[in-house]
């Protein structure tokens, strides 16, 4: 059994107004020296059996199909060891 | 001669399916009940795919719904032809279905607007326009937190070049590009907008306008003279 870890951020040229309003908050709590927040999402995939290269190419396959819309979503699939 | 039939989708979560199938009606069309379970259009003539949160939203709007049942029918009848249009939920249903480009995000001011907004008819060659002026002004009722509508430059660029931008925000209420509030696609037969003409179709319930109208008496127009 293996933990894969998908990622997806807006992509960098997409507004995004949630990171921002973090960011402007952050100051109110006292934490000081943050230039830009951005927020994305994290997804924890458990397969059956080993993360190996077919594994990660249908992870892959999810993040394209369904858990990022890559017209505005980047995404980065990586094996939790 | 048997009454045009208008197709209204109901996902788990629609909202405003019973104004839709209520407009629909009005302007003398039948309105036929579609279930996102069904892989069933029941022969109908256009579809109208109305607002809410389907599928409570999840992950992101619309992208649970693009995979409902029903949708496996719905996308290929639209790519063959088949009268579409999408208000609000529905947009982004067509958008993460890619049946229209782009994608509807978060507004830029992170509130949920509803208001009476003045719009633009930009394209009134489309299936769901052709009732309304060249750059008439309308005002129809929006509500939605996630509308602005994005696409890379390249998309944008290409819907502006090509007279696909349907309708624009007279007064931009959630930081969309180029004030986009709806688009359609190359043939004009799907059509995507925020707002909510179903919700502006009669005077009685205090909307701003009968506005809403036009877009079913389009589709009848189109269905009546097919």
């Amino acid at each position: 059994m293996a933990r894969v870890i998908v990622d997806v951020m807006l992509k960098p040229e997409i507004l995004d107004p949630q990171g921002q309003a973090i960011a402007r908050a952050l100051p109110r709590l006292g934490f000081s020296g943050v230039s830009e927040v951005r927020q994305g999402k994290r997804f924890e995939i458990e397969l059956d059996g080993p993360a190996d290269e077919t594994a990660l190419a249908e992870v892959r396959k999810m993040a394209e199909t369904l858990l990022a819309n890559t017209v505005i979503e980047d995404y980065s699939v990586r094996v939790e060891g | 001669m048997s009454a045009a039939r208008v197709g209204v989708v109901t996902f788990p979560g629609t909202l405003d399916d019973q104004d839709a199938a209520k407009a629909v009606h009005l302007v003398g069309a039948q309105a036929v009940p579609l279930w996102h379970a069904d892989h069933d259009l029941k022969g109908v003539d256009a579809v109208f795919l109305p607002g809410g949160f389907s599928y409570g939203d999840y992950l992101r709007c619309g992208a649970i719904s693009r995979f409902a049942p029903l949708m496996d029918e719905l996308i290929p009848a639209a790519r063959a032809g088949l009268p579409v249009l999408g208000t609000c939920n529905g947009f982004q249903i067509l958008c993460e279905a890619h049946l229209l480009p782009g994608a509807l995000t978060r507004n830029a001011s992170l509130h949920y607007v509803c208001r009476d907004q003045p719009l633009r008819v930009e394209q009134n060659a489309t299936a769901w326009t052709s009732a309304f002026g060249q750059g008439q002004e309308i005002v129809l009722p929006i509500k939605h937190g996630e509308g602005r509508y994005v696409a890379s430059a390249d998309t944008i660029a290409e819907l502006e070049a090509t007279g696909r931008v349907a309708l624009r925000y007279v007064g931009n209420p959630n930081g969309s590009t180029n004030d986009i509030a709806g688009i359609t696609n190359e043939a004009g037969n799907v059509v995507g907008i925020m707002p909510h003409p179903e919700h502006a179709v009669e005077e009685l319930v205090g909307a701003p306008s009968t506005d809403g109208l036009g877009f079913f008496t389009s589709i009848l127009k189109k269905l009546v003279n097919a």
